[in-house]
């Protein structure tokens, strides 16, 4: 019995040998500025040409200011690797949606609104959350730069089949508690590394239950504990986002399309190589404590003391943890003052999410000496959140409104914390110096930073709802 | 890529887990275009206190393991960003091979496409290497790619697994776009058999 990972490989197997790995067709190949330019370059050198442009899609994401985009940067070095995308989709014909495109966004998060990601679809790009797209019910992965080029020139990808590990949510979310919650108590749950290896099939009522906003936040962070892809079968929820979508079959050919999609899903009986079971009918909001994002707590809980830890790796990695992260061991992080607010990224920077983090801020105040950032995942996101009033909601409040891209989620932009600042940040990764050197990142939900904004340091949302 | 048959080289040990490569190749410097020039930003946050000056507390900047080739590290290293600047920035560091306990799988990748051997070992047996080589100053390994084996200076060995494929890959420096242009009829056979009609209608026409 077949599962959704074993279909989705066999329709993209072009060749299969003993002693190679198997040889995958890539229905997407999505491209940003910082992964690609050597890629180009390298396809330059051999004299090689991209085979299928029209199965590549670009955006520029990682370094575009947030404001002010629209004039020369102030950093030349990102500007002229803007340039170089420019340069290079206009070569081989490649669409990109620069940053005067209404379209442009984080690549996760305007790529699968324009309907370009399909059930069924492998997706490529050279970006570890990629993994995203699998939402949709798509094998979607993050490659290096070599296999950008390797897609580039072939549109297919060699690649060693991964193990399948399956984890079934049951239960109903509590008010209040968001598919971020959800993911990171997963993390939390299965390890840093737990995934490696493994296409994680997400499964479960829980899971049936969310949103397509809630189910890419779900799959986006899969590779947060190593996992090379998340998968959510898809179904009316899924159908339901895509019909009308522009990159989408239309009319008689999506009626058709989805005939095949129904299609798509793990065969009663199919055999995975793990199993994990979790009931979330109790789960709390969740933050990090530490510096990796599966160092994660229960919101109202104690930060952990190292020696509670069996592994002794675990064990110095808390310690350098709340070293760095400031903290001590027992304190609640109620008592730790937050600087910095940033509500976005390709894990949080959907409608959804700016509505869940609106409705906390409504008729409110951010308090004293807190910066917030809201930094809306698309153009598209951007628009309908000012058409809604949220932007309006964000400004009385207190927080800046800007316009879409990465920011502080990596910092490469002018978006970073100074050195000991602490932020609620509503991305995915609390890496030492990530969003700036020195500067400390707790991750929680949109729900959760939006009241951390509100009372300068980590509260239960659900007091403000 | 760069063939990989044996390599000698001294060991400097990295002694935490989950090293991800924003360590390795921190963001700031990720902005340039370039493929070469990466080395001096390897572990950058690392071995530089933020005033610029080296900190002398940071393992590779230690008399001992100046000139370092080999790095040992511990479980789930390379994890977190897909940013290939990061074996970039090992190799151009002097770094030919990593042994670790465990890798994440797009650095992995990453490592075997620009001939940077990531070698898995057991746990225990990656301990017994951090001992012999924080016990002895100068401690050189061996790495013989072709028998799968590593001989420290001292004498001490042990086999490494690592996918057949792959190593025929380094031996030879196979170049995989390469190899994957020869199978161009089943890559046409395969565009033309996998047509849906309503997947003619999604590219292109709409961009």
């Amino acid at each position: 019995m077949p599962t959704l990972l074993d279909k989705i490989w066999q329709s993209h197997l072009v060749r299969q040998s003993p002693g190679q790995p198997d040889l995958l067709f890539a229905d997407r190949h999505l491209l940003h500025e910082v992964t690609s330019p050597q890629a180009f370059e390298g396809l330059r050198v051999k004299g090689r040409g991209v085979r299928r442009p029209d199965l590549s899609y670009a955006v520029v994401d990682h370094v575009v200011p947030t404001s002010g985009r629209e004039l020369p940067w102030a950093d030349q070095v990102a500007w002229t690797q803007l340039q170089a995308l420019r340069a290079n989709c206009r070569e081989h014909g490649i669409m990109l949606l620069d940053i005067s495109d209404p379209r442009q966004g984080v690549i996760h998060v305007c790529m699968p609104e324009l309907g370009l990601t399909l059930p069924g679809n492998t997706v490529f790009c050279g970006d570890s959350h990629t993994t995203t797209h699998g939402a949709f019910g798509a094998l979607a992965f993050g490659i290096g730069t070599s296999e950008v080029e390797h897609v580039l020139a072939t549109q297919t990808l060699p690649q060693a089949k991964p193990r399948t590990l399956a984890v079934r949510l049951e239960g109903q979310l509590p008010p209040g508690v968001s598919a971020k919650d959800l993911i990171l108590y997963v993390i939390g749950q299965l390890g840093v590394a737990g995934g490696t290896g493994h296409v994680i099939e997400y499964l479960g009522s829980a899971v049936r239950e969310l949103s397509m906003e809630g189910r890419l936040t779900l799959c986006n962070m899969a590779v947060e504990c190593g996992a090379r892809g998340g998968l959510v079968a898809p179904d009316e929820t899924t159908f339901a986002f895509l019909r009308g979508r522009p990159f989408a079959p239309q009319g008689a050919d999506f009626e058709q399309a989805m005939a095949h999609w129904r299609t798509l899903y793990s065969d009663e009986g199919a055999r995975y190589d793990r199993q994990v079971s979790l009931d979330i009918s109790g789960l709390q909001p969740q933050v990090t404590w530490g510096t990796h994002p599966g160092q994660v707590m229960e919101i109202a809980g104690r930060v952990p003391t190292p020696d509670s830890f069996r592994d002794p790796d675990a064990v110095k990695a808390a310690q350098r943890a709340l070293d760095y992260m400031g903290l001590k061991p027992g304190q609640s992080l109620g008592d730790a003052a937050v600087d910095v607010v940033f509500i976005g990224s390709c894990t949080n920077g959907r409608l959804e999410d700016l509505q869940a983090a609106a409705a906390l801020l409504k008729g409110r105040r951010v308090a004293p000496g807190v910066r917030v950032l809201v930094v809306p995942g698309s153009g598209q996101v951007k628009a309908q959140a000012e058409a809604l009033g949220l932007a309006e909601v964000f400004m009385a409040a207190g927080c800046e409104w800007r316009e879409p891209g990465c920011s502080m989620c990596l910092g490469m932009n002018p978006d970073t914390l100074s050195p000991g600042q602490r932020s609620a940040s509503t991305s995915n990764r609390n890496f030492e110096d990530r969003q700036g050197r020195g500067g400390r990142t707790h991750l929680c939900s949109p729900a959760t930073a939006a009241a951390a904004a509100l009372a300068g340091r980590f509260v239960d949302p659900r007091q403000y709802m | 890529m760069q063939k990989f048959t044996t390599f000698t080289g001294l060991a400097a040990p990295l002694d935490r887990a989950n090293v991800d490569t924003d360590q390795i190749l921190p963001k700031q410097f990720l902005t340039r275009v370039e493929r070469s020039g990466w080395g001096q930003f390897a572990f950058y946050n690392w071995r530089h206190r933020p005033d610029g000056s080296p900190d002398p507390g940071f393992v590779l900047n230690q008399a001992r393991y100046r000139g370092a080739s080999i790095l040992l590290a511990r479980e789930n290293f390379g994890c977190g960003s897909s940013r290939e600047h990061a074996p970039w920035a090992l190799l151009d560091f002097g770094f030919r091979v990593v042994i670790a306990p465990s890798f994440a799988v797009i650095f992995r990748n990453n490592c075997f496409q620009n001939g940077l051997l990531p070698i898995e070992l057991e746990p225990q047996m990656q301990d017994e290497w951090f001992r012999r080589v924080q016990a002895k100053e100068g401690y050189v390994i061996q790495v013989n790619l072709r028998d799968q084996v590593l001989t420290g200076i001292d004498g001490f060995a042990c086999q490494f697994g690592i996918d057949p494929f792959r190593k025929r890959c380094l031996l030879e420096g196979l170049d995989d776009i390469g190899l994957t242009l020869q199978d161009e009829a089943a890559i046409q056979t395969h565009e033309q058999t996998h047509r849906q009609p309503w997947q003619a209608a999604v590219a292109g026409v709409t961009k």
